[in-house]
This record gives structure tokens, C-alpha cells and sequence, in this order.
């Protein structure tokens, strides 16, 4: 009897977690992709997750949306304000020290938060139940519409990526850009006009997340991008950075770790697993679970 | 090396002279009590500063986890005052051991990486130890560590930002400190040319995370509590964006960002959202214009530094 209902938790927890790990595999994948074609730790990211959740409560209090439409808009905002941000401050810096470009990150990131904070106060809002939450209970495990739908969307939107990456011709210049840059430009293609894309795609999928999450938890403010906004980039980094199904892998093996540790830990540990994956990935494989060793050259 | 004798101490006739200025000007009461407090924590925060400045800009280890080490001298300081009544001299001392000895065992392993991976690396560690401090009840936990004596004022926090300082120079300027750089330039070099270079990483790391721990100690002494909440990620930020400001693997440039930013967020105290929308901007104009941090280049501003002298220049602007 012990075992069995120790079994239950144990994959209600796996249930849990999964949903959890979707959302931050969408967040990953924008950080993994922007990674990859210019090798900047976009810091923004987590933020831009955030508007994507304030633009959906907008939608659907305001304009009384109803969820998908919501957010598709919300993605198209983030998309917009992504590209934005990589014209206005990212792109200036294309050829300064890496650091001075990682620093402009975190001076974006602060002004979205607390130009947020300014602009929408700071006081955490209700997010409206656009999706009627049922519980199914499926052998004692207890799996809400909500996490069905979360997971669901995920998916989709992941498909839709992998087929705009693997298929499509904007997908292939993608990956010869972040493949090598100067090539790809001798080959006559638009680096910039790539990059461009490439923050759109990412910050659509937060933008989603964002959504997402405001369904799931309820209540959106101003700073909810930061720690999901690290814990996704650590996800990119334990898939491997850089490569679009190690987010993927990386974002649900985190989402799996933290609802285990909640669930049979204690959750004011959580935020430490997330980062002793991370050390522990960086110390035995830097390049991620799927990444390949590269030799550094003299 | 007597030229370099001398003019350390005509720097430090005039650190004194500064340090006595400013004393009077509080005893008298020209300097408020809130801007005695900002002075206060402008010394602490050149401390943080230079010695993040040792790692990432004349080592070329790019860590941004220092708030972590911090936060482990303020704690380690506080138990010895709080729980064991001892001195507080003594209490700096360990708290910046601590920090420094938690800096050595981090720093080994994960000083292998380079780059991006290291500042996560980093990063997580920080947030490792915060989470760590926040579950030991001993130490207060999620509430903090109430009731600390108030043994820092602008004596103490002056005089050890001093020592700090001179410590830092005549390291950076000694066969370890050229090492150091050397491997900043171009590390597969400096090991071609017999340097070994975890050991100069590690030392610098030590040092860094020790002057970190007591730069948490004289904080924690301060505020008369240690919490948590102090030390996240985002003052990792903050004591980067000083250095990066500056400019990197520029002391007087980190004292200068410093400087700076202490004053915006001083000035405009009263509207602390509006306080943090300027910051980022002025932190992304920066960048926009000058990359390279205010005092650019690091050979000039290396030799500008041994003309002017760090601790003069941080404080005669610090008033």
C-alpha cells in the first residue's frame, strides 16, 4: 500500500512536472535559437514572456477574447517587441566586446521590468479562467484540462517550429546563419534580416509561455519573467544550447526535477535543483545532454 | 620601486586627508544622515567592485555570482557577532575567510569553463548559496538574521576599503597580478609560456569572493540584518554593471561606476520604479555608445590609475 500510493504521487508528480517542463521548453527554445545564431544570453527573454502574459489578460479582460485568439495576439506582441529590441539595442552592438552586448541584456530585461512595473503597477492581476479547468482523475492521478491544453499547445507550437527550422527556406538560412555567420552572408543571405527573424520566432513562443502560464497559475505581475526567464536558460543549457530539441528535452527534464523536488522535498528547495542541474551539466558535459564536444583550436 | 613607494604614500597622505574632510563634514553635520548612509555604502560597494574587477577584468573570468560570496560573509561575520560576541575585527576576518575558502572550493571545479558558461555556472552558484542560507534555520532562514550589532561606520568602512584597495593595486602590479592578466589576454599563450593558469584563476577567484565576503560583513553590521533578500542575483547585477560601467580591468574605473551608480540610485531614491527604468537606460546608452565602459581602454586607464590613484579619486568624488 506504501509503495503504491508512492508510486501514485510519484507520477502525478511526473504529470505535473511535464506540463511545468513544456512552458519552460517553449521559453528555452527562444533562448536556444537566439544562442545559437549570435551567441548572446538574451537576458530580455524572460521579460518579453512577461509581456506575452500582460497582453494576453489584456485581450481577454479588455477586449473579452476568447483563448486562442488571445494568443495568437500575444504571440504576435512579443514577436514585435523582440524584433524591436534586437534593432534598437542588440543590433548597435553586432561587432563591441561580448560582454558589453550581454550587459545591454540585462539594462533591457530591468527596463521591461520595471518600466512594467511603472506602467502596469505592480500589484499581481487576476488572470480571467478563459478555459474551464476539468479534473479528470485517470487512476488516481489527477490531470486538469489546463495542463492538457498547456501541453497540447506546446506541441503544436513545437511541430510548427521543427517544420519552419527543418523545412522551409527561411528555416534553412536560419541554421546556415548560426552555422557560420560570414559564410552564410557570402552566400547571399540577409544575416540581419535572419537575426530579425529569428527574435521573432523566439519571443513568439515566450509570448505563448506567457499566456500559458497566466492560465495555468492565475495571477501575472511584472517580475514573473526573472526566475522563469534563468531556469529556461539553464533547461537550453542542459539540452545542449543551441540545438532547437535540446531545449525541448532540457525544458521538460527541468519542469520533471522541480515538481519531484517539490513534491517530495520541500518546495523552497525547487529553485536549487534548477541550478544544481545546471552546475552539475557544466561541470560533466558543458555542451549539453545532446551537444557535441568541439576541441578548442590554437 | 622607492618613485612607487612615494607615491603610494602621497596617495595615501591624501586618502586621509579626504577621509578626515568628510568625517568633519559629518561630525558637523553638513552631510545628512542619508548621505552619510550612501557614502557608507558607496565604500562597501568599491569594494564589491574592484575585487568582481579582479576576476572579470584583469583575470578575464567573467563571474557574475558575487552577491553569493557576499552574502556568506555577511553571514559568517553575524553568527560570530550575534551568537558568539566576538569582536568584531575578528568577525571580518572570518567572514571574508569564509567567503574566500567557499570561493577556492567553487572556484576549482568551476573555473574550467570559460565565457558564457562560466557566468552561469556562476550565476547558479549564487542563487545556490542564497537558497542554502534560506533554509538553515540556525541562521534565521526566509526572516533574516535580526538583532546584528551596528559596529560598521564611515571609520571602519573607509579604512577597510582602503586596505582593499591597496591590496588589490599591489596585486595586480606583482608577478601574480601580471600572470593574471596574461591570462586574460590570451590564456592558451600564458600556458604556453609556463604560467599556470588554474592557479592564478583560482587565486584570483579566491580573493575576489573573499574581499566580496568582507564587503557582506561591513553590510551586514550596517543594516543590522542579514537577509536573503539582499543578496540575489540582481546585486550580482548591480556590482557588474559598476564594473562593466567603469570599465573592465580598469580599478579606478570600477570605482568610478561605483560611484555612479550609487548617485543615480541616491538621487532618485523617492520614485524607486522610475529610479530603475533610468538605471537600465543609462546602462543601455552606455553600452550603445561606449561599449568599452567610461574609462575605455584598459592600458590607459590602467596608467591613469597609477598617476591618480584609485582610493583618492573614489572618495574626493564621493562626497
Amino acid at each position: 500500500m506504501e509503495i503504491q500510493s508512492l508510486f501514485q504521487q510519484l507520477l502525478q508528480q511526473l504529470v505535473n512536472g511535464i506540463s511545468l517542463g513544456s512552458i519552460y521548453a517553449l521559453i528555452a527554445l527562444g533562448y536556444t535559437m537566439v544562442y545559437g545564431i549570435i551567441r548572446l544570453i538574451n537576458f530580455a527573454h524572460g521579460d518579453i514572456y512577461m509581456l506575452g502574459a500582460y497582453i494576453g489578460f489584456f485581450c481577454t479582460t479588455a477586449l473579452h477574447m476568447a483563448f486562442f485568439p488571445a494568443l495568437i495576439i500575444a504571440m504576435a506582441g512579443a514577436a514585435i517587441t523582440g524584433v524591436c529590441i534586437e534593432r534598437a539595442a542588440y543590433r548597435p552592438l553586432r561587432k563591441a566586446p561580448k560582454i558589453a552586448v550581454l550587459i545591454t541584456a540585462i539594462g533591457v530585461s530591468l527596463f521591461l521590468e520595471y518600466g512594467g512595473m511603472l506602467v502596469l503597477s505592480p500589484q499581481p492581476r487576476t488572470f480571467p479562467e478563459v478555459f474551464p479547468d476539468k479534473i479528470y482523475n485517470v487512476g488516481g492521478i489527477i490531470i486538469g484540462s489546463q495542463q492538457m491544453l498547456i501541453l497540447a499547445t506546446s506541441l503544436v507550437l513545437m511541430v510548427v517550429l521543427t517544420y519552419i527550422v527543418q523545412k522551409t527556406k527561411v528555416g534553412k538560412a536560419m541554421r546556415a546563419v548560426s552555422f557560420d555567420a560570414d559564410a552564410a552572408r557570402l552566400m547571399g543571405i540577409d544575416v540581419d534580416r535572419i537575426i530579425s527573424f529569428t527574435f521573432a520566432i523566439g519571443s513568439g513562443l515566450a509570448g505563448a509561455a506567457g499566456v500559458l502560464v497566466g492560465v495555468y497559475y492565475n495571477s501575472i505581475d511584472p517580475l514573473m519573467g526573472i526566475m522563469p526567464g534563468i531556469k529556461a536558460f539553464v533547461a537550453a543549457v542542459l539540452g545542449g544550447i543551441g540545438i532547437i530539441p535540446g531545449a525541448m528535452l532540457g525544458g521538460i527534464i527541468m519542469g520533471i526535477v522541480e515538481a519531484l523536488i517539490s513534491g517530495f522535498v520541500s518546495s523552497t528547495f525547487r529553485d536549487a535543483g534548477a541550478f544544481a542541474i545546471l552546475i552539475i551539466i557544466l561541470l560533466f558535459k558543458p555542451a549539453g545532454l545532446l551537444g557535441k564536444n568541439v576541441r578548442e583550436k590554437v | 620601486m622607492r618613485e612607487k613607494r612615494k607615491e603610494d604614500l602621497m596617495i595615501f597622505a591624501g586618502c586621509l586627508a579626504v577621509y578626515a574632510a568628510v568625517q568633519t563634514l559629518m561630525a558637523t553635520g553638513v552631510i545628512g544622515a542619508y548621505w552619510e548612509r550612501t557614502i557608507v555604502y558607496l565604500c562597501i560597494y568599491i569594494i564589491l567592485a574592484t575585487s568582481l574587477n579582479l576576476i572579470n577584468g584583469i583575470t578575464g573570468q567573467f563571474s557574475i555570482g558575487h552577491a553569493g560570496f557576499m552574502a556568506v560573509g555577511a553571514y559568517a561575520s553575524a553568527v560570530l557577532t550575534v551568537k558568539f560576541g566576538l569582536p568584531y575585527l575578528l568577525a571580518i576576518v572570518v567572514g571574508g575567510a569564509a567567503a574566500g575558502l567557499l570561493g577556492f572550493v567553487i572556484g576549482l571545479p568551476t573555473l574550467r569553463l570559460s565565457g558564457d558558461y562560466l557566468a552561469i555556472a556562476t550565476l547558479g552558484l549564487g542563487e545556490i548559496i542564497r537558497i542554502t542560507i534560506l533554509n538553515i534555520p540556525y541562521i534565521g532562514g526566509a526572516s533574516g538574521l535580526m538583532g546584528i550589532p551596528k559596529y560598521t561606520n564611515f571609520t571602519w568602512a573607509f579604512f577597510i576599503m582602503l586596505f582593499v584597495l591597496f591590496f588589490i593595486k599591489n596585486f595586480v602590479n606583482s608577478t601574480h597580478g601580471r600572470a593574471c592578466i596574461s591570462i586574460r589576454e590570451n590564456e592558451i599563450a600564458a600556458e604556453a609560456m609556463g604560467i599556470n593558469t588554474t592557479k592564478y584563476k583560482v587565486l584570483a577567484f579566491t580573493l575576489g569572493a573573499s574581499f566580496a565576503g568582507v564587503a557582506g560583513a561591513l553590510f551586514s553590521h550596517y543594516t543590522y540584518i542579514a537577509h536573503p533578500a539582499s543578496f540575489t542575483f540582481m546585486q550580482s547585477f548591480n556590482i557588474l554593471t559598476m564594473v562593466v560601467l567603469g570599465g573592465l580591468g580598469s580599478m579606478s574605473g570600477s570605482i568610478i561606476g561605483a560611484i555612479l551608480l550609487m548617485w543615480v540610485s541616491a538621487f532618485f531614491a523617492s520614485w524607486p520604479e522610475l529610479r530603475m527604468v533610468i538605471y537600465s537606460l543609462v546602462l543601455i546608452l552606455l553600452m550603445l555608445y561606449r561599449p568599452q565602459g567610461l574609462l575605455g581602454d584598459k592600458e590607459l586607464s590602467l596608467k591613469m590609475f597609477g598617476r591618480l590613484g584609485g582610493g583618492q579619486r573614489g572618495t574626493s568624488q564621493g562626497n
